[in-house]
């Protein structure tokens, strides 16, 4: 009699508990992220598709076109394309396709980089139409970002732009190449003259 | 409603316009119901729940409704056809008369019978053959299998309910729903029954067929019970009538327990909405709580436990008001 009554007392003592439980969740806030119109902020180590670091300093991007990234690439899904502009010492994208339907996110494009100018995006919200919207253009991408955080955005050079570098650069290189040429042919005949000279004393001495 | 009365000055008047305010509470509290039970299911998952149709989901039900209403209402040949057409209905009516009786306030009462807990408790009893019904003249093993519960479990929940809503009618000595209320204008018979109160909302649960006694219509096990082979409006019957005896038996726990209309400066109408709607509540919590028992555990539970301790509770309540 007296297990029957404590049957129920313990019994009752458990709906309660259960109880305490689900009404402790009803007032917790809520998890669940209303897809197309919220976001969640990813954790640092998460691994979107490779996208342009922005320079602290000089807000642009730090790519100097060395091709290393496309090269190291295992599904070969990166194209650069870099051209020299005048009045600068390095090479600079004008193109940087990335191909993400190939991409593994293996991350070696990142890590190879000798200027440390590809970063993983934290963009995970991913779904197109069709193949085409995943062909990333960075540069493309890089100035949305720019205009997101408000900076000036980097220019992408057109194909007149890349052709009027190419014929400056070139100009600029035939200069040099000719200078250098004039300041061989100077310097040998410095030479020649310095040895003539040398010659001549000695000839002196034979007499 | 009182004032339409007045102006119409015939019994005849006040019981249309009774049935019209009732049949229009009917719709819109399944609708709020509908929508309150997908937003409590949510939030205790951690959920938002419905959030597209409307501020925070808030007509959802509508568009769900009207879907219902487009949808084509099938018959299955093997069926029983002039029995599984009536079951709707019957199980349909007898809720819309149950709200007939029901208190709202001290004024708000379309008939205020002198048996209307009796009446409450009688046709309440016909949504079982309602259900019994719909099972037997799908034909189809599922929905039998779940009327043939909800019989079963009728027979295991209607004795305590009785026999606790006994004990209240032994303190108060009237059946008259608005006695009763006005019987608590200083305590209510919460306090002093709290044991028949635990064991009504036990055994409400179990009527309105919710979990975790919702063996009638388990979907895990039984695809949808009873209503299988309904589709359409009249699966929107079931559906409704399931959800006004959620509102009857909440009803009628808040005028025999939680003293009806009484309450302060908030009009009776208001207080007893809130109660309903607490009383509800508490029945979605235990939802999103329990899991469903099974078949014997429900009899023993009820056998074993609810009719003793009822039993017990009614020898008690007569003993002292005896000895008072």
């Amino acid at each position: 009699m007296i297990n029957y009554f404590k049957e129920i007392a313990v019994g009752f003592y458990s709906l309660l508990a259960g109880m305490a439980v689900t009404i402790r969740y009803f007032v917790k806030p809520i998890v669940t992220v209303q897809y197309p119109r919220q976001k969640i902020t990813m954790t640092p180590r998460f691994r979107g598709y490779p996208q342009f670091i922005i320079d602290a300093e000089t807000g642009t991007h730090r790519c100097i076109a060395c091709e290393m990234c496309s090269r190291i690439c295992p599904s070969q899904l990166i194209t650069v394309e870099g051209t020299k502009f005048p009045g600068e010492k390095q090479k600079r994208a004008t193109r940087y396709l990335h191909e993400h339907y190939y991409c593994s996110l293996c991350g070696l494009c990142t890590e190879v980089c000798p200027t440390t100018a590809l970063e993983y995006s934290k963009e995970y919200r991913l779904a197109g139409f069709q193949r085409q919207d995943f062909v990333f253009d960075h540069l493309v991408l890089l100035q949305k970002r720019q205009k997101a955080q408000g900076l000036s955005l980097t220019p992408i050079p057109t194909a007149a732009d890349i052709a009027a570098a190419e014929v400056a650069e070139a100009a600029a290189k035939e200069a040099k190449a000719k200078a250098t040429e004039a300041a061989a042919q100077e310097a040998k005949a410095k030479a020649a003259e310095k040895a003539k000279a040398e010659k001549a004393p000695a000839e002196e001495v034979k007499e | 409603m009182e004032l339409l009365a007045h102006f119409l000055g015939s019994e005849g008047a006040r019981m249309i316009v009774g049935l019209v305010g009732v049949i229009a509470l009917v719709s819109v509290n399944a609708l709020f119901l509908i929508w309150m039970e997908r937003k409590v299911a949510a939030h205790m998952q951690l959920r938002p729940g419905p959030m597209e149709v409307g501020p925070h989901g808030a007509i959802q039900t509508v568009a769900d409704a009207l879907k219902l209403m487009g949808k084509e209402l099938i018959t299955p040949d093997e069926v029983d056809k002039p029995i599984f057409w009536l079951a709707p209905i019957v199980i349909f009516l007898p809720v819309l008369l149950s709200l007939l009786v029901v208190p709202f306030s001290q004024t708000w009462i379309i008939r205020d019978m002198n048996v209307g807990i009796v009446l409450i408790l009688a046709f309440s009893t016909l949504a079982v053959l309602a259900i019994l019904m719909a099972g037997w003249a799908s034909n189809n093993k599922y929905a039998v299998l779940g009327a043939i519960r909800s019989v079963a479990q009728n027979i295991a929940y209607e004795i305590p309910l009785l026999i606790t809503v006994m004990s209240i009618i032994l303190m108060v000595g009237s059946f008259k729903l608005s006695d009763i209320v006005a019987a608590q204008g200083t305590c209510w018979y919460i306090l002093l029954q709290p044991m028949a109160f635990i064991i009504y909302i036990t055994c409400a649960t179990a009527e309105t067929n919710r979990a975790p006694f919702d063996l009638p219509e388990a979907e895990s096990e039984l695809v949808a019970g009873f209503h299988t082979e309904y589709s359409g409006m009249r699966f929107a019957l079931f559906f409704l009538a399931e959800y006004t005896n959620m509102f009857i038996v909440s009803a009628i726990a808040t005028v025999l327990f939680l003293g009806g209309w009484h309450g302060p400066i908030l009009p009776g109408v208001i207080w007893f909405l809130l109660k309903v709607y607490a009383l509800i509540f508490l029945m979605m919590w235990f939802r999103w709580t329990f899991p469903r028992v099974r078949f014997d555990q429900l009899i023993t539970f009820a056998w074993k436990i609810l009719i003793p301790l009822a039993f017990a509770n009614l020898l008690i309540t007569a003993l002292v008001l005896k000895l008072r």
